[in-house]
């Protein structure tokens, strides 16, 4: 074990596999691992005749899918996503065993797979989950190494060919028999196939799953014929209720509000919203709430901003169309009217997550970003902050984008409520860290904001404007004193998972906890 | 004459909910109103005026004005809720059911009773009365005038329809008079005068203009039960731009009268006297407290 620079012990190497400790957010770089982009073979294909090769099995078959190879899927379907549990069984019932699952991301729907990973179908997840999965592992109760990666990082493995996927199996919800689609039509519409882009580009085989086969061609397409491999049909791809989130709204809980008009204040502060400003929000209520409120800044003042950016919602939707940004950067449609407008408008543009965020190349969309509002599970003292596990030890949560946000944003904004439960959200020590504190800008909570010191004069700008600014340790000490200090969740020595930061150190890991 | 509290925003907050207790501290409201009587059903009484008596205790800094709504004295509750909530300092009592001003005079024999034996000031604690059956509005004058400790009354619109009879409704035709019959009598008091609850907490839109309507009838706030009121409660009582000037030229004239020493001011040849200050005071109060003026009034200036 050694210690990285923010004092977490690190093993040196996991699941067979060497890894470098967390050092800080910039200075590593593509020639610290000696890695370029990950090469393809290259193919022939004369023939013009379709590529329908039949269904899964068929296409599992035909993929060249063998014992140890390695896997993805986007998650673009979410927990409405059928793909993933209907491939792996018809995997075991091939007898295909020792497969990893590199996915962009797992959701509690996939709470399915735990058999599989049971019986050793499954053997390694290179990438965050969220739900049952990572709960029993963290509990030591499933055996499977994990390696959580943020968008940006699990694009960046990829490329670089520290991930190499055999076989991706592409959710295509509009799709041709030549391997032309998109995500923007068909019964399992989900918009941006940003996090299936990069896996189309890296994969060995690619396949085209789809339950929607149109006529070729399929246009607009994402992913074109020239890189799909196979062609599989479905009766479905999932369950289209579950696609697209719940209906996002603004939240009504008074405190949520407070610290939504308390980030309102700080992007105001900032001086960065002005003509050409960059924003990203979550999906949140809260977030909501603070894109209401600049929204309604930018209107006041007549302000034309550049673009917004991330998983897109209706939301931003009606400040593109009332030209309130310049454009959208879209990686992932979070509601119906995204993936409509996907659909429509040019000035929507479809991102892939390697644009979006992959820290190795030269300029991801992160890096354009003015103001950005994040989320967490847990802060610390020295602003670190944890998305992957709660405070019951528990790995709960895929980082998604949030490092890898933090890491290019000009000023980085975590909002959270000071206590959850009875527990305190800002603390001495968070369980797990996902972002380092040297890339957190501001942390707001209903009880008042904590500037970091790279920033003082957006400090003295708030002080003047009479915000609530407090030192994040007398943050700490007024929710401690409704609260009291917690003590930490006991773990064992048995590290189960790492959290890899977008550079591809490791920033942190996850052990199993001591019940 | 009014006192210059600010109290355009007066939260009720009820008193078996310790996830509400807990925020207290963190409204932006100017005044909260821990509730005993309504929101409390009978059963909980008890446990009600304990835990509001445990949170009083724990909340140390306090930067708003605190009352608590009691149940009336005519209850078997009135009395102990007084005893368990007095000890911790309360501003005021909000006083519920207040129709006549023999209750209210009750009420503050009780509270110097406390002060006495507790070797605080006489009236140390104030008293808003709730102005909230007919009969009440017809006695507004005497009970607003029958205490020093009344700083202000306060309308109830939900008991005062159902003692009339009739039915609320949102154009507010129906409580035109009982509102005009309480700001008068408080005025006539030299006391403040505060509206009633706004209860459709998704009218923001109504919201705001019930309130611009009580603002001109001369209220100094509203009642409220949903902190989600309150901006848009401020917003409305925020004064325009061009209050704000004047009542910045108001000040800045009698600051150099003071320096001259001269007695009479005037301003563009208009005399300016006692009650022109104390708006503009107001009217400065109000704009800091929105954040359209960067430093605090100095109340000082009105005894140079």
């Amino acid at each position: 074990m050694v210690k990285n620079s923010l004092g977490r012990e690190i093993p040196e190497s996991f699941n067979g596999k060497a890894y470098i400790p967390y050092k800080d957010p910039h200075s590593i770089v593509p020639e610290t691992f000696h890695i370029q982009r990950a090469s393809r073979i290259l193919k022939r294909n004369y023939s013009g005749s379709s590529k329908v090769v039949g269904g899964l099995r068929e296409a599992i078959i035909a993929s060249g899918l063998k014992d140890g190879m390695t896997i993805s899927t986007h998650h673009h379907l979410r927990n409405g996503d059928r793909l993933l549990n209907d491939l792996v069984k018809e995997i075991d019932a091939l007898g295909i065993r020792d497969i990893r699952i590199a996915s962009s991301s797992i959701h509690i729907v996939h709470a399915e797979l735990i058999p599989y990973i049971r019986k050793g179908v499954i053997t390694a997840l290179e990438c965050g989950v969220n739900g049952p999965i990572g709960e029993q592992i963290s509990k030591g109760e499933l055996e499977c190494p994990i390696v959580v990666r943020s968008h940006g990082g699990r694009a960046r493995s990829v490329i670089s060919g520290e991930v190499p996927i055999d076989v991706a199996f592409l959710a295509a919800p509009y799709c041709d028999e030549y391997g032309n689609f998109n995500g923007f039509y068909g019964p399992s519409a989900c918009g941006s196939l940003g996090y299936a882009m990069v896996d189309a580009q890296y994969a060995r085989k690619v396949v085209a799953v789809t339950d929607n086969l149109v006529p070729f061609p399929a246009l607009p397409f994402t992913i074109a014929q020239n890189i799909v491999d196979i062609v599989a049909t479905v009766d479905s791809l999932g369950d289209p209720k579950k696609i697209v989130s719940s209906t996002t709204k603004l939240t009504k809980d008074p405190m949520g509000l407070q610290i939504a008009k308390y980030a309102a204040m700080v992007i105001d502060a900032s001086g960065y919203l002005k003509n050409g400003f960059s924003f990203q929000t979550g999906t949140g209520g809260i977030s909501l709430a603070v894109a209401g409120h600049v929204r309604d800044m930018m209107r006041e003042r007549k302000i034309k901003g550049s673009f917004g950016c991330g998983g897109i919602t209706g939301f931003f939707v009606d400040m593109l169309d009332e030209g309130l940004f310049e454009g959208l950067f879209d990686v992932q449609c979070f509601d119906l009217k995204a993936v409509e407008s996907i659909g429509r408008n040019r000035k929507h543009q479809e991102m892939s997550a390697g644009l979006y965020a992959n820290p190795f190349n030269m300029g991801a969309v992160v890096n354009r970003l003015d103001c950005a509002i994040l989320s967490a599970t847990e802060i610390d003292v020295n602003f670190n902050v944890n998305v992957n596990t709660e405070s019951s030890g528990l790995l709960l949560h895929n980082t998604g984008g949030h490092c890898d946000v933090a890491n290019g944003a000009k000023i980085s904004i975590i909002v959270c409520p000071s206590i959850r439960g009875r527990l305190p959200m800002v603390r001495d020590e968070v369980t797990t860290i996902t972002t380092p504190g040297e890339t957190v800008g501001v942390v707001i909570t209903e009880r008042g904001i904590a500037v970091n010191n790279h920033l003082p004069e957006l400090k003295a700008e708030l002080i003047r404007r009479r915000a609530p600014v407090k030192d994040i340790h007398q943050l700490r000490d007024e929710i401690y004193a409704v609260t009291g200090a917690p003590k930490p969740v006991e773990f064992t020595d048995k590290v189960v998972g790492l959290i890899e930061y977008l550079d591809g150190t490791i920033i942190d890991t996850v052990r199993t906890v001591r019940a | 004459m009014a006192d210059s509290q600010l109290r355009r925003t007066m939260l009720y907050v009820p008193g078996n909910m310790p996830s509400m207790l807990q925020n207290v501290p963190l409204f932006k409201c100017d005044s909260v109103i821990i509730d005993l009587e309504d929101a409390v059903n009978y059963a909980e009484k008890d446990a009600a005026r304990n835990l509001v008596r445990r949170f009083l205790q724990s909340w140390k800094v306090r930067d708003k004005e605190l009352l608590v709504r009691i149940n009336p004295l005519y209850t078997k509750w009135g009395h102990d809720d007084l005893k368990a909530i007095l000890p911790e300092m309360p501003d005021a009592i909000r006083f519920p059911m207040c129709e006549t001003a023999e209750l209210a005079l009750e009420l503050d024999a009780e509270l110097a009773k406390y002060e006495s034996a507790n070797g605080l000031e006489i009236g140390h604690f104030g008293i808003l009365p709730s102005i909230e059956t007919v009969k009440s509005v017809l006695n507004a004058y005497a009970i607003a005038t029958s205490t020093k400790r009344i700083y202000a009354l306060a309308f109830g619109a939900e008991d005062y329809t159902a003692s009339m009879g009739i039915a609320r409704t949102n154009s507010g035709e129906d409580l035109m008079h009982p509102r005009m019959m309480i700001v008068m009598a408080a005025r006539a008091a030299g006391i403040q005068a505060i509206d009633t609850v706004f209860s459709d907490i998704n009218d923001m839109e109504g919201l705001r203009k019930e309130t611009e309507l009580v603002k001109r009838l001369g209220y100094s706030g509203k009642s409220l039960v949903n902190p989600r009121q309150i901006d848009i409660i401020h917003e409305a009582f925020a004064p325009r731009q061009a209050d704000i000037d004047y009542a910045l030229e108001v000040v800045e004239a009698i600051k150099q009268a003071q320096q001259l020493g001269t007695g009479v001011i005037s301003l563009k040849g208009k005399m300016v006297d006692a009650p022109i200050v104390k708006r503009a005071i107001n009217t400065l109060q109000l704009a800091y407290a929105q954040g359209l003026v960067d430093t605090p009034v100095d109340e000082e200036i009105l005894n140079g």
